[in-house]
């Protein structure tokens, strides 16, 4: 099969076209029928991206199955994978039958529910297999819309707040790189992503208005980039979106958000920002690994006094995408190594965390940390799953969270040392939210009369973590099957980032001589 | 076999974790004890056989990113049998006990009975992670078994989840031991920058290089050894409880009783001199990081046996002497006789667990009574377990002859502690000239006799004082109990005499049985300037000429080059042989020491039972500063733990919320109150409309960009 990758991208958009087009009325059957359909569709859909896995080869430094067709305006459609990007399109389609199974209690608007998210993978997916520039735009913008829509109309009560905080937030951002687009267009004459990579951005110094800018376009370039990635990612200190898109969204919503909508600006740093600009981010490195390191302390504090479960979870991953843009801007084997590690570990770890918030929301219909206590006693299963992912998110060695921050942590120390002492206290902060908040919901004696007939999980639900418990324990003792995949090219990566730095280092000594 | 020994308790752990359904809830504690028992027999056989260190053992591969390479494996020399005699001894006995001990629990329900599975399941899987400590072959896998241990020790800590002065402790241990983690974490990263390796023996290789090497960390230039001997044992004062970072093994004695012994006292604590005897290739190029270690472990000493003087609850006066102990094994790793440490920590293991299950013993006995105010004359219901706890105390006091008077082939005759006590002093004291290390041990030796000797004077003397009916009730435990009580007594009266001359004898038995070359010294004078080093064959050569010519005769040294048997004492560091040739009154004074300290407890709570209370009275403020543990929570609940908290609500309310969400609002406040007029009457079809116009603008943005830029 030489369109695999197509194949595997526009399978959910099909199944939603199909949804709208065929399913009709809003009684119990087609509300079933919906979740029966998207459920297959994401299922078959990650069954095929199986095979893109299989046909991968990770020695191959080089886009691999790539497609490249003509359509409208001239255009170029472009997909393909490299070993940065296919385990974002594994963990893609692998979570997206969890998240359709997690919703099977949905109830308001089933079919339009299930088209939302089914239309939001194909966007992901495209996202991460899209090898030109305008391709790439449309799919990273439009991503938004679903992600917009499944908060406004499946979300809490102050959903609209919260979906247009989310919206503003990443549109402004969006602007700012569509702008650098067309200028990378203007003088790159192209907008395939391998031509780009291999394009050489003007990094001249010059100065605007008396100020002097070190790296000239390629750095103005990754700033505009800088703005839409940091906001996706999201970078302290514009992060404050998160934490209240996550407390609107659905279930649903929140392990989508956090799972894998987040990985996209990681994910567009490793794509466009260190290859294709490599001055620009040579030059924004020290800001960058400061904001990260202030993130991780920034967030973890902020998590130690939330009063809502999600809001804690949310600014925890804040803090956790920290450790990925250290690493990635440590720009050696362990950080980027790391950084994509942790970002696919995340996937599952955060995943997990507000799967479990909405085990006991769909119960108690509450967030609030003091509803909750003694839980143990009546949910001994849910108390032994929530442990395990408390323990993967303060990252135990053991646990897929541990290998991620660890590499980041060993990678950024060989860059810069006090930016890593203050990242490795994020370990001791970590701990004490995670575990008070744990304590606070599980442990202890269960007092609340509201809580004394709470039933522990459902087959169903027990089935739902199961996948991601033996990824998070098997990455983490054997996380060869990701480090082998990604080693390759991130090694790639490295070399190419190198040489244009030492070319630029060279031409700034000549130019000073 | 020595994957048997790592694999059976995990096994065993999963087995009683979540097959108890299947075989019941009793065969689940049998399963996960035989299991136990198997891999202590097989570890005494390693023991006993092994040779040099060899090749490691592999297991498989684990984290590879670029130069970095940490493997499962499993690294066997004599530290790593050492350890794993401790922990599968202490840790079978422990089971064997908890049947027993666990058999009723208040804290459980009707129809909760499942505890006991989990009870094995967690004390299984702390000693898979503790074993997975003491047989790594690298840091990154022996990080892994220390927040092993720590989740298993926070697991067992909080196992009683309904009081929730247990849940407190149980974070408080995790985040106390994660401030150590950092540093432990800080110098792997430091330790592979330097040496491109986190495997122990390429560490050692380099470890003379990493002496002459400079490193930038933080504000200016550090030396390499240094720098990472000094962030390595902050790890080791998190899990040690060292002075500063001791806070949490109090309050770690919410846990049930045998989880203090095994855990906070037999072995995970122990893991921090562990490492530093470990790292000893690297600790002996680290003089300054060293002295630290010795001043912290003398000062941890001394100041956890003030408060041990003071406290009523039966655990916590243990749990102060364990803290206690562990400081002398640091000042003797820290004056460089790595070998004298690991004695005190292999001795310690057998008398302090065996305290620790006897108080277990009375407080089962006095149903969860662990007020020693509350108890008195318990020696006659109880007299196992009063003679138990009277060994026990024997041996922590250093109760022996003191090797001045009379010596048995160079053995002196005493209790386990005694010996090793004894050769940690004398060690401080050669070490460290007599200052301050010395002194303050000779001290912590006096209190360490007073407060072992008030818990059994309280305990088992007296009157009978508390509650009637509990003292009606009061009996003697089982004798699932009562049997690992008996080994582990053997084990404190002997262990310290048979294997005397192995930790502490002269440096060419130390030698033999740590596999560390040496040689004979031709000059005396010269010692230490011109040896041959790292001469394979020095040890058969050297041991030969040992049996003829007899022993005590001629004076060795240490040949190794870092790297070379299980640990390192430089050929220069000649401590472990001075400390053979202390005064007399050196070598008496622990045991004068012991000998007041006796006195006083006797004069206190024998003779004159009102004192106690008339001193506390008469010197309150002293008392109260003892008592309360010289305020240290208090004032880490004023420095850390409260401004944590303020400022993580300032950064949330002022941080977040004003200043950034504020810009934000500021720009976006003149679309705010049309968003929400809006939002008043918006129909979920509006969102749809709205979307649907976003896609069509950034299409015809995007087309008219690329037409109109395409064109030029």
């Amino acid at each position: 099969m030489d369109n695999l990758l197509s194949i595997t991208t526009f399978l959910p958009a099909l199944a939603a076209l199909i949804l709208a087009v065929f399913l009709r009325g809003e009684d119990e059957a087609a509300q079933r029928n919906a979740k029966w359909l998207a459920f297959v569709a994401t299922s078959v859909t990650f069954v095929i991206s199986l095979f893109i896995l299989a046909q991968f080869e990770p020695s191959n430094t080089d886009f691999q199955m790539v497609e490249t067709r003509e359509w409208l305006l001239g255009l170029q459609y472009k997909m393909g994978v490299d070993g940065i990007s296919v385990l974002f399109v594994m963990l893609t389609t692998f979570l997206m039958p969890l998240v359709i199974a997690a919703s099977w209690d949905v109830t308001k608007r089933v079919k339009e529910y299930m088209i939302a998210f089914l239309v939001l993978e194909t966007l992901m997916l495209g996202v991460f297999m899209s090898l030109d520039l305008v391709l790439f735009y449309l799919f990273f913008e439009a991503g938004l819309i679903p992600m917009f829509l499944v908060i406004g109309i499946w979300g809490g009560a102050n959903r609209v707040y919260a979906s247009f905080k989310f919206f503003l937030y990443t549109f402004l951002g969006s602007v700012l790189m569509l702008v650098a687009m067309v200028a990378m267009f203007a003088e790159a004459q192209t907008t395939d992503i391998e031509a780009l990579m291999r394009h050489q951005f003007d990094f001249e110094t010059f100065s605007i208005l008396g100020v002097q800018i070190v790296g000239g376009f390629q750095t103005l370039l990754f700033l505009a980039f800088f703005a839409s990635f940091a906001v996706k990612m999201p970078m302290w200190p514009v992060h404050t979106w998160l934490p209240d898109a996550h407390v609107q969204a659905p279930t649903a919503g929140s392990v989508v958000l956090a799972a894998i909508l987040l990985k996209m600006g990681g994910y567009g740093f490793l794509r466009f920002s260190l290859p294709m600009f490599p001055v620009g981010a040579d030059v924004m490195t020290p800001l960058i690994l400061w904001m990260s390191a202030i993130a991780i302390v920034y967030t973890s504090l902020v998590a130690l006094v939330q009063e809502d479960m999600k809001k804690l979870i949310a600014y925890s991953s804040v803090a956790h995408m920290g450790y990925v843009t250290m690493g990635i801007f440590a720009a050696n084997q362990q950080g980027i190594d790391g950084a994509i590690f942790q970002m696919i570990s995340h996937g599952f770890i955060s995943g997990a965390l507000f799967l479990c918030v909405g085990v006991i929301y769909d119960r108690m219909h509450t967030r609030d940390i003091d509803a909750y206590g003694g839980l143990v006693n009546r949910m001994p299963a849910y108390a032994l799953i929530f442990m395990l992912f408390t323990m993967a998110n303060v990252g135990l060695p053991g646990t897929s969270g541990f290998i991620g921050e660890f590499l980041t942590l060993l990678g950024v120390f060989q860059v810069n040392t006090w930016v890593a002492m203050i990242a490795t206290t994020g370990v001791i902060f970590s701990a004490a939210y995670a575990l008070w908040l744990y304590r606070r919901v599980v442990f202890g004696d269960l007092i609340k009369e509201s809580l004394k007939t709470i039933q522990d999980m459902s087959l169903r639900e027990r089935a739902i973590f199961a996948p991601l418990v033996v990824m998070t324990l098997l990455l983490g003792v054997y996380p060869a099957p990701v480090l082998d995949m990604i080693g390759p090219s991130v090694a790639a990566l490295i070399d190419q980032y190198d040489i244009a730095r030492a070319a630029f280092d060279a031409a700034h000594q000549f130019a000073a001589n | 076999m020595e994957t048997i020994i790592l694999f059976a308790p995990l096994v065993g752990a999963l087995i009683a974790g979540f097959g108890w359904r299947f075989i019941s809830i009793f065969g689940a504690q049998v399963v996960s004890t035989s299991l136990l028992f198997l891999a202590c027999a097989l570890s005494w056989v390693v023991f006993l056989t092994h040779g040099a260190h060899d090749h490691p053992i592999g297991i498989m591969s684990w984290i590879q990113s670029g130069t970095l390479n940490a493997e499962w494996s499993i690294r066997l020399d004599r530290l790593t049998s050492v350890m794993l005699v401790v922990v599968t001894s202490v840790s079978a006995l422990v089971h064997l006990y908890s049947f027993g001990y666990m058999a009723h629990d208040d804290q459980f329900r009707k129809g909760e009975d499942a505890y006991r599975a989990r009870f094995f399941a967690y004390l299984s899987f702390f000693t898979f992670a503790m074993l997975m400590l003491v047989t790594s072959d690298n840091l990154v896998q022996m990080f892994f078994g220390w927040e092993g241990v720590g989740v298993a020790s926070y697991l067992l800590i909080g196992f009683y989840y309904r009081k929730p002065s247990a849940g407190a402790a149980a974070i408080k241990a995790f985040v106390v031991n994660r401030v150590g983690d950092f540093g432990f974490a800080l110098g792997i990263f430091a330790l592979y920058l330097l040496t491109d390796s986190v495997r122990f023996q390429d560490i050692f290789e380099m470890a003379p290089e990493l002496a002459q090497t400079q490193l930038q960390f933080l504000w200016t230039f550090w030396n390499a050894a240094e720098l990472c001997a000094f962030l390595l044992f902050v790890g080791a004062m998190g899990k040690s409880a060292q002075f500063l970072l001791h806070t949490w093994l109090p309050d770690a004695m919410e846990g049930p009783t045998p989880v203090s012994a095994l855990i906070h006292a037999a072995t995970m604590v122990t893991a921090g001199v562990f490492l530093v005897c470990r790292m000893s290739p690297l600790m002996e190029f680290a003089p300054n990081a060293m002295a630290f270690v010795t001043y912290l472990g003398a000062t941890t000493a001394f100041f956890a046996a003030t408060v041990g003087l003071v406290q009523n609850d039966i655990k916590r006066v243990i749990a102060y002497s364990t803290c206690s102990q562990l400081g002398y094994m640091f000042v003797a790793a820290g004056v460089g006789v790595y070998s004298v440490a690991m004695f005190h920590l292999f001795t310690h293991a057998f008398f302090k667990a065996m305290l620790f299950l006897g108080a277990g013993s009375v407080i089962h006995g006095m149903h969860h009574e662990q007020d020693m105010r509350n108890y008195g004359g318990l020696r006659k219901k109880m007299p196992y377990t009063f003679w138990a706890m009277m060994l026990g105390t024997l041996a922590i006091t250093g109760v022996g002859v003191p090797s001045v008077f009379f010596t048995l082939g160079g053995v002196p005759l005493g209790f386990a502690g005694f010996l090793s006590k004894d050769a940690v002093i004398e060690s401080a004291f050669a070490g460290t000239a007599g200052g301050y290390a010395f002194w303050m041990l000779i001290i912590a030796a006096l209190f360490t006799s007073f407060y072992s000797w008030r818990l059994i004077f309280l305990t088992f003397y007296g009157k009978p004082r508390g509650d009637k009916n509990t003292h009606d009730h009061a009996h003697e435990s089982p004798s699932v109990m009562l049997v690992p009580l008996g080994v582990l007594a053997v084990g404190s009266i002997f262990a310290g005499m048979l294997w005397f001359n192995s930790f502490f004898g002269h440096t060419d038995t130390v030698g033999k049985f740590f596999h560390i070359p040496y040689a004979e010294e031709e000059n005396r004078d010269a010692h230490g300037t011109d040896h041959n080093k790292g001469d394979d064959q020095a040890d058969d050569k050297a041991a030969g000429a040992d049996k003829e010519k007899g022993k005590d005769k001629h004076h060795y040294v240490f040949t190794a080059a870092p790297g070379e048997g299980a640990i390192f004492m430089a050929p220069e560091n000649t401590v472990l042989n001075d400390a053979h040739y202390v005064p007399k009154w050196v070598k008496v004074s622990p045991f004068v020491a012991m000998l007041i300290g006796l006195a006083f407890a006797y004069l206190f709570y024998i003779r004159h039972p009102k004192w106690p209370a008339k001193l506390a009275e008469n010197q309150r403020p002293l008392y109260l500063f003892l008592l309360n543990k010289w305020y240290v929570d208090e004032l880490y609940d004023a420095i850390f733990v409260r401004p944590s908290m303020w400022l993580g609500r300032f950064l949330w309310k002022k941080g977040d919320g004003a200043v950034i969400d504020g810009a934000i609002n500021g720009v976006s406040m003149s679309v705010v109150p049309f968003l929400t007029r809006l939002a008043g009457r918006m129909q979920s079809g509006y969102i749809f409309t709205y979307a649907f116009a976003m896609v069509i603008g950034i299409a015809v943005l995007i087309t008219w960009m690329s037409i109109s830029w395409g064109a030029n």
